[in-house]
Order: structure tokens, then C-alpha cells, then sequence
């Protein structure tokens, strides 16, 4: 059972290693468009603390939108969805294995570059510590309802958009518990409800929509 | 016992693309699908995988519905269709043994006949047109599979390399195997496959 699975993650990380470029530019998206915030609103130190947790989660969020749409769409236009689709393995557990693979390629390095970008912010570190703990509690909710999103939409031609309309209302509830939780650590308070009500959010998530992406994705083939 | 459609009738928008149609095919027989371009054949093929849905009518394996016993089907059937499904930045040698694990089956030697030896270990989007069709039957040659469900696998196919598949089909179906092949030309003609035409929304056989 866990074999497959494990050989499914491998080549999906073997495969984007070799595409490393494609990797790189979602991360440079989120360094670029969270450094023109200061340079468009202010410089001072206390705007920009103000304004600092929420700029820094649409960044990621509209960073993983714009790789979002690729988590298909390559195994789609090859054929290789439809051997995945019709291998004698749970469809909900593969495309479980699929979206962890997502998560370490593209949402690690960004949560490994959030440190550095914080710091323009003026962040103090223990805001900058639950800024990178909501991000770590909340993406893989974001991964799992960008994936049903991407599921339904991968056979569609103007797919990219309309993952984004159907995505970025999905994600409000974790973007506001998430630059929330990063709001009251730089205003020096308990931050444990936020980060409980992402980690709550992203277990549900990881519990129920493997099978709602298993779903989109016989639909989209049909 | 075998494979089974009862009554299938699928809609794409207005146009009825296939009408009330039943075949049967026996393990140890296979049946090639003709008829002209757009005719459904492709859409008959993957409604009898299970990958679309009919509107009306069932496909059965064994007497009872795919759908019902979908786990056990996928075991059964190995399926080759248009676009290749490999991935392009995979050698063909991971690309096959990713196949072997997925389907659960333990990848055997690459048999010389395939035509890969050279490009086992490149990376799958530098192939050719046949190397990729080669790359991508081979797939379903090296499954233990005991249904073979193939679209067109006679095409960019070399004679070497469709002589190689037809002697993998003969062997297959004297095994007890089953397939159903479509195909426009007659490069299955030493096979006695039966014949069925699909016009449309007819299965005539």
C-alpha cells in the first residue's frame, strides 16, 4: 500500500527538480510583490508593522494561486491523469500524495524565504515565529482547496482564472485567522485561538477533500 | 464472463455519439473497432475503462457492473490511449517502473523487441512520435493485465514494432487475455480478431 504512495512522491519530486525553473518564479512573485507594499504605502516603521502580517499572507496566498494552477494541468495534458486515475491504488490517497509533493516543492521554500522578507516589515521575532506558524498550520489547508479548485478546472481553457475565482473565496477564513494570529503577536498578545482554528481548519481539510479531489478529477475526465 | 456493455447511450451536446450500444468479448478473444474519424471509437474505449460515464447502459466485468467493482477492474485493465501518459522529464525507465508500481505489478526486463534498448534511459520528451507509442504500449505488454483496452496503438509503429505488438496480442489472447483494439488499417490483419464498425452511434459487429 504505503510502496506506491512513496514511489509516487518520489517522481513527482524527481520531475520538478529537473523543471527547477519552474520552481523559482512563484518564489520571486512573493519576494517582489511583498517588497512594493513599502515602497507604495510608507516607509515608516509602525505603517508597515500595521499593514505587515495581512501584506505578507495575500503575497503567499496569491503566490501559491499563481502554482496552483499547474498541479494537474501537466499530468492532464500527457495522459498520465488518466493512468493515475485508473491505477488499482486509492485515487484520494494518491492525489493526497500529490499535493504533499506540491507543499514541499513550492510552499517550503516560501515559508524558508518569510524570515527574510518579515524583516523589511520590522516584525519582531516572535511575530516573525507565528507568522511562520500559521503559515506552516494553514497552507496545507490552502494546498488541499487550491487542489479540489485545480481538480475541477483542469480540463477547462481559461482554467487559470477561474481557479482563482473559485479558490480565493474558499481562502478567506484561513487568511483571516492567519494574518490575525501574526497581528496580535506583534501587538504582544496570546496568539493560541488563531493558530488552534488553522491547525482545526487544516485537519478537516486534509481530512475531507482528498475525496472531493478524487471526485473533480473523474469529472474532469469524463 | 468477460467484458460486457449493455445498452450504452452517451449525449455530447445535441448529437447522439453512441446509441443503445452492447457488445460482449470473451477472455481468450479480442475485437478490433473501426469506423470514421469522430465516430466515438475513443469514447467507446474509455467508457468501457470507466474513465467516462454513460448516460444509460452499463459496462460489466464478470456479470456485474465496473463501477461497482472498481478496485478489482483497475487490476484488471491495462490502457493505452491517445496522448502517452508518460511524464516528460522521467527516463522511459522511470517512467515504466512508476507504471509497475502504481499498478502493482513487479517491472520485468524490457524485452529487446521493443525497440528501447537506446532510449531507456533518456528522458521521455526527447523520444519520437514511435518511440513515444513504443514507450507507451510497452506499459501495458509488460502488465500482467488480463484486459487490454488500446486506442490506435498501431500508429507512428514501425513494421518491426507493430509486428512485435501483434505477436504480443496473439500471445496475450492465448494466454486467456482479452483486448480491444482500435485501429484503421490492417496491420492486425494476422490476427483473428473480430471485426465490429462503429457509424454513427451503431456498433455493427
Amino acid at each position: 500500500m504505503l510502496g506506491p504512495l512513496w514511489i509516487l512522491l518520489k517522481c513527482e519530486m524527481q520531475q520538478s527538480f529537473r523543471r527547477w525553473s519552474d520552481l523559482i518564479s512563484p518564489l520571486v512573485f512573493f519576494v517582489v510583490v511583498s517588497s512594493l507594499f513599502p515602497l507604495a504605502i510608507s516607509p515608516s516603521p509602525d505603517v508597515l508593522r500595521e499593514v505587515g502580517p495581512g501584506v505578507l499572507w495575500v503575497a503567499a496566498l496569491l503566490a501559491l494561486l499563481l502554482s496552483m494552477n499547474r498541479l494537474f494541468r501537466d499530468d492532464f495534458d500527457d495522459g498520465s491523469l488518466e493512468q493515475l486515475v485508473l491505477a488499482p491504488q486509492p485515487l484520494a490517497l494518491m492525489v493526497l500524495v500529490k499535493v504533499l509533493a506540491y507543499w514541499l516543492q513550492m510552499v517550503l521554500p516560501l515559508l524558508l524565504l518569510t524570515p527574510a522578507v518579515a524583516i523589511a516589515y520590522d516584525l519582531p521575532n516572535a511575530a516573525i515565529e507565528v507568522l511562520l506558524l500559521s503559515l506552516l498550520l494553514g497552507t496545507p489547508a490552502l494546498s488541499l482547496l487550491g487542489a479540489i479548485s485545480a481538480a475541477l478546472t483542469v480540463g477547462l481553457r481559461q482554467g487559470a482564472g477561474i481557479l482563482a475565482i473559485l479558490l480565493l473565496p474558499l481562502s478567506i477564513p484561513v487568511l483571516i485567522f492567519g494574518s490575525r494570529a501574526t497581528d496580535l503577536a506583534v501587538d504582544g498578545m496570546s496568539t493560541s485561538g488563531p493558530l488552534l482554528l488553522l491547525g482545526a481548519i487544516s485537519l478537516l481539510a486534509l481530512s475531507l477533500t482528498p475525496f472531493a479531489i478524487a471526485a473533480a478529477l473523474r469529472v474532469s475526465l469524463d | 464472463m468477460g467484458l460486457s456493455a449493455n445498452g450504452l447511450l452517451l449525449f455530447r451536446g445535441d448529437r447522439c455519439l453512441l446509441n443503445e450500444v452492447s457488445l460482449r468479448v470473451s477472455p481468450g478473444a479480442g475485437m478490433v473497432l473501426r469506423g470514421p474519424n469522430g465516430s466515438g471509437k475513443t469514447t467507446l474505449l474509455r467508457l468501457l475503462c470507466g474513465l467516462t460515464l454513460p448516460e444509460e447502459g452499463e459496462v460489466c466485468w464478470d456479470g456485474s457492473d465496473i463501477r461497482l467493482q472498481r478496485d478489482n477492474w483497475q487490476r484488471t485493465l491495462a490502457w493505452a490511449g491517445h496522448k502517452a501518459g508518460l511524464k516528460s522529464e522521467l527516463t522511459v525507465h522511470e517512467n515504466l517502473a512508476y507504471s509497475a508500481a502504481l499498478g502493482g505489478y513487479a517491472l520485468p526486463d524490457i524485452p529487446a523487441e521493443l525497440g528501447l534498448g537506446d532510449c531507456l534511459h533518456l528522458p521521455a520528451r526527447v523520444l519520437s512520435a514511435g518511440q513515444q507509442r513504443r514507450s507507451s504500449l510497452a506499459r501495458v505488454l509488460l502488465s500482467k493485465a488480463p484486459v487490454w483496452i488500446l486506442d490506435e496503438p498501431y500508429t507512428n509503429l514501425d513494421t518491426q514494432g507493430q509486428d512485435y505488438l501483434n505477436s504480443c496480442l496473439s500471445r496475450h489472447l492465448r494466454d486467456g487475455g482479452l483486448a480491444i483494439v482500435a485501429s484503421h488499417g490492417d496491420a492486425h490483419a494476422g490476427l483473428s480478431l473480430q471485426e465490429c464498425t462503429l457509424n454513427r452511434g451503431q456498433l455493427q459487429c
